[in-house]
């Protein structure tokens, strides 16, 4: 054992050595964090309309006013024709066209339906439906209104009613940072410590120091353990210091214990790590691993459902999400931190970590040769 | 020029020599375009639900009905008593659970309102959000269902088209992202840790001492990568084309220098970064905590920008893959020609310039 | 004179390239033994398989009374390598190179820090024991290279090429210090092209293709070939009259 300690040593001294790193390393993952986690929202903040009014009748009027009286329409100007608001959605810089046209308050009178047009920009066809769905309260509400003044009596008792009222459970402010906060953290953390252990070998290969080690007695299991040590030690401060920095700035909670927190990370860093060091020892140059490492990392880090849900995507995604380290990790965080889960409720996903991270370390150190057989 | 030719020629030999290399260059464009396009998208889809229904009447049934057939829920389990609520939440069992009031039919017609609970897990609220809406979106076109057939038809109707995206297709959305950031990434990637390398190896000082100047030794190095780039922004417009249905409603021309500008950009990043790298890790590290994780989270690749707060927005507009996000969206999906992207292409292109110049005055620093 | 390197038919063969074929020699504790031929004789390949590096193809070969095939790792307890380019960590300082390798081979805290002190005065660089490996010119990293790679008094030290590239005085230096390890008893394998480097080893081997085309001491090989320097004896193993 005495030998690992030796090697964690060494590792230490070279990682602190090289002084451009150390930001890199320390600072900017939690700098990062704690500005980015503010853009990973979907919530419509504002919706810029461009209106086309042809009618510009008191019903009109009153429809654009309800538009406006809500807090996220915004009806910056209105266009005589429907092409110079068309050119405006084109540009990009409103987000839908609402076109009344003329005769539209004639025909409510007479009672012939009347018809508004409303053109989205649907390229975000997530963002498109929500603003369909504000227009269509907007409009429905006025229906309402519409109905009740021009026929009192249907409102109290001919018209069906459904009341539908909300319970936000776990979050009830639904703010995102509290979610994104720890899977932020759980990336960058591992950005740095899987990066630096998949260079770490293979730039003792370059160097040619691998050859110095292969000759001397130590064993093929401490080398792993020596290797994984310096970056876990590294990644465990990371997640303390990030989850402190959470807390204090966004009063990102820690519903469960702690110390399962931390557990949770402990094992899952063994096995980003240990990922990290099975890519260096099949690999030959930094350049590969760092682009394997790249390439891993990014599959992963999609598909863990963080930043869109698990359940849109395809089945087979669905399915490679059981080798994802980062799905387990986001889905056990979420589940501690904010429903308060216990180890029985996350017992399940972290044996399946720890029994992924034994083989992904046990085949680094078969693959890891002292002895090359060509 | 005629040994600025041999050094271009020496540079391409070396690249394309390293097949290994050449694989994981072409492959990794290719697989991550194929798997994000298909993985990364916000549609509801299958989301999980529970229901607890206290009337069991026609109408709690008809409405749970509808739920289950718009496709984007799936009715997981049926709850018996409100006690259940927690268990199926905090396990994930199910996103959130519907709750019908009782005597529900009875109360539907009359002034004693009918109804119904949202209870939601909110500890993703991205998706909360969504979920609540679209299950309202449902609720209301049944009330209104409801209310059409009452003897006064004299509604306002809308009739709302989807510009640009009728099906409402998520590709629209990500594949630009997607390929905005794979370009970016690849690019700016490969040049810095390959240059980055020769710092560490000792080949750059040999070419420093050479007679060659800074700003040749530069293009050396980019010309081969951006034949290499570009082709692999063709491939990836070939797969969003003819895997993912993008349309090319624009010019095709315009969409390809387009692209070759927006590599060129990017390569030229990476020339940036690796002169003020001192090794390959250094290099590797800055382009990803500088590139990867902004791109993904800043460049409205999933998040769109002006649902950021205001510092944030301001922050994206020294993000290159902003500018190319719009860019191709309006050339492919609009349609629209350069008129529309001018002031996107010139960011990029000013872009260039600094980083280029950025780049051999760090080379010249170098050398005095 | 006891073997401590005995070596029967070693063959190594790359697909279809054979890179050493059937070598037979042995070493015997104490000597400095020589291996001679040119870049490319198959050298490296020898020396890389009797530190249990490479696999050999066939053969019979013990190291320090120690089979290669099956105890390749208790091998590398009793032997220490010097490998062609210089394998410290240069990013590491003098002294924590020291550090390091003492505590891989198991010398304890104590005994690391007497041999640091020691070889600070053996080598002269105390003064700049905080300097990195990096910035030291090449003759000091061979050397140092070489004390580290003796420091845990192994059985045998393997050195491959451990000269090219420095100037004739520091590998006079270096020699000296290779002939004050043998006289404590280490034996020292060493395989070079400079052939003026072999007067000083006591036995040597002459490698060329992959084969051995002369063993003995360099007085021996002298006489035998009828010439006046190793490198004249080479010349003519490596190109025959031609007739």
């Amino acid at each position: 054992m005495r030998i690992v300690w030796f090697i964690v040593e060494k590792e230490f001294r070279q990682i602190f050595r090289n002084r451009m790193m150390l930001p890199f390393i320390f600072l900017m993952p939690i700098f990062l964090l704690v500005v980015l986690v503010n853009a990973a929202t979907l919530d419509l903040r504002r919706i810029d309309v461009a209106l086309v009014d042809n009618d510009l009748s008191q019903t009109s009027l009153r429809l654009t006013g309800k538009f406006e009286a809500s807090d996220i329409f915004y009806i910056p100007r209105a266009y005589t024709s429907l092409e110079d608001a068309f050119d405006r959605l084109q540009e990009g810089s409103v987000d839908m066209v609402l076109n009344i046209p003329a005769g539209f308050e004639r025909k409510i009178l007479r009672e012939e339906g009347a018809q508004v047009q409303i053109l989205i920009d649907a390229i975000n066809a997530l963002s498109a439906g929500l603003i369909n769905y504000h227009s269509q309260a907007v409009v429905a509400d006025m229906n309402r209104e519409l109905l009740t003044g021009v026929t009192p009596e249907s409102a109290g008792a001919g018209a069906p009613a459904i009341e539908v009222s909300h319970r936000q459970w776990y979050n009830p402010e639904m703010d995102y940072r509290i979610f994104m906060y720890p899977g932020i953290l759980v990336i960058l953390v591992t950005i740095v410590g899987m990066f630096l252990t998949a260079v770490n070998i293979v730039r003792e290969k370059e160097a040619g120091t691998i050859e110095q080690l292969n000759v001397t007695p130590v064993r093929k299991y401490h080398f792993i353990m020596g290797k994984l040590i310096p970056f876990w030690i590294i990644g465990m401060f990371e997640i303390a210091f990030g989850l402190l920095f959470g807390a204090l700035l966004y009063n990102v909670p820690v519903e469960g214990s702690l110390f399962l927190v931390f557990l949770s990370g402990a094992v899952f860093l063994f096995l980003v790590l240990g990922l990290g060091l099975f890519l260096s020892i099949i690999s030959t140059r930094q350049q590969q691993v760092m682009f394997l490492t790249w390439f891993f990392m990014l599959v992963f880090i999609l598909m863990s459902g963080i930043f869109t849900p698990v359940e849109s995507m395809p089945g087979w995604a669905q399915q490679v999400n059981v080798i994802n380290p980062f799905a387990y990790l986001i889905r056990v965080f979420r589940m501690i931190m904010l429903k308060g889960a216990e180890l029985a409720e996350v017992q399940g996903d972290l044996i399946s970590m720890a029994i992924f991270a034994f083989i992904v370390l046990t085949s680094a150190t078969l693959l890891y040769r002292k002895t090359a057989a060509g | 020029m005629k040994r600025f030719a041999g050094f271009v020629i020496k540079e391409f030999l070396h690249i394309f020599r390293d097949y290994r290399t050449m694989v994981i260059l072409f492959g990794i464009p290719v697989a991550q375009i194929l798997i994000f396009g298909f993985v990364i998208t916000n549609e509801i889809r299958d989301v999980d639900l529970a229901v607890l229904d206290m009337s069991r009447d026609e109408e709690t049934r008809g409405i749970t009905e509808r739920v289950e057939a718009s496709g984007y829920f799936t009715i997981q389990k049926r709850l018996e008593s409100p006690g259940e609520i927690e268990a199926v939440l905090r396990s994930g069992t199910a996103r959130a659970v519907i709750v019908f009031g009782q005597r529900f039919a009875e109360r539907l017609p009359g002034e004693d309102k009918a109804q119904i609970q949202i209870v939601a897990d909110a500890s993703d609220p991205n998706t909360a959000t969504l979920v609540t809406n679209y299950l309202n979106a449902i609720f209301t076109s049944y009330e209104m269902e409801l209310v059409k057939p009452s003897p006064v038809p004299h509604l306002i109707e809308t009739q709302e088209r989807m510009v640009y995206n009728p099906n409402m297709e998520g590709v629209y959305m990500f594949v630009p992202g997607t390929m905005a950031m794979i370009l970016m990434l690849i690019c700016a990637m490969m040049t810095s840790i390959t240059i980055a390398r020769e710092k560490e190896t000792g080949t750059m000082e040999t070419l420093l001492v050479s007679p060659l100047r800074p700003f040749q030794i530069i293009a050396g190095k980019i010309t081969p990568y951006i034949v290499l780039s570009f082709i692999n922004a063709i491939t990836i417009l070939l797969l969003s084309y003819f895997v993912f249905g993008l349309p090319v409603h624009g010019s095709l021309v315009l969409l390809l220098a387009q692209c070759l500008l927006y590599t060129v950009m990017a390569l030229s990043l990476g020339i940036l970064i690796s002169t003020v790298s001192n090794n390959q890790v250094t290099a590797m590290m800055i382009s990803m905590f500088t590139l990867m994780i902004p791109t993904i989270l800043l460049s409205g690749f999933i998040y769109p920008v002006e649902n950021m707060p205001p510092l944030l927005q301001w922050l994206s507009y020294i993000m290159p893959p902003r500018y190319f996000i719009e860019i191709i969206k309006n050339i492919m999906i609009k349609g629209t020609g350069i008129l529309f992207v001018w002031q996107q292409t010139l960011v990029i292109a000013a872009m260039t310039v600094v980083f280029v110049g950025a780049s051999v005055l760090n080379f010249k620093v170098r050398l005095e | 004179m006891e073997k401590v390197i005995e070596a029967v038919d070693m063959t190594k063969k790359f697909g279809s390239f054979v890179a050493n074929d059937s070598l037979t020699f042995n070493v015997g504790r104490g000597e400095i033994f020589g291996l001679l031929g040119a870049n490319g004789a198959g050298k490296t390949t020898a020396i890389r398989i009797m530190c249990g590096l490479l696999r050999p193809t066939s053969g019979k070969i013990t190291v320090a009374g120690m089979n290669v095939y099956r105890q390749a790792e208790r091998i590398k307890r009793r032997i220490g390598y010097m490998s062609q380019s210089f394998s410290l960590y240069e990013d590491l300082t003098i002294l924590e190179n020291i550090r390091f390798y003492g505590g891989i081979y198991g010398l304890p805290e104590r005994v690391i820090r007497r041999k640091s002190q020691e070889l600070a005065e053996k080598l002269d660089f105390w003064r700049i024991r905080n300097s990195l490996i990096g910035s030291l010119p090449p003759g000091w990293k061979q050397k140092l290279s070489f004390s580290i790679a003796v420091m845990h008094r192994p059985d045998i030290v393997f050195l491959d090429e451990p000269t090219s590239g420095v100037d004739p005085d520091t590998r006079r230096q270096f020699w000296d210090l290779i002939y004050e390890t043998a006289a404590e008893g280490i034996t020292v394998f060493v395989t070079t092209h400079y052939m003026d480097e072999a007067e000083y080893c006591e036995r040597v081997c002459i490698m060329a293709d992959g084969r051995i085309e002369a063993t003995g001491s360099p007085a021996d090989l002298k006489e035998l070939y009828g010439a006046g320097s190793i490198d004249d004896v080479f010349v003519k193993i490596a190109r025959p009259p031609r007739g």
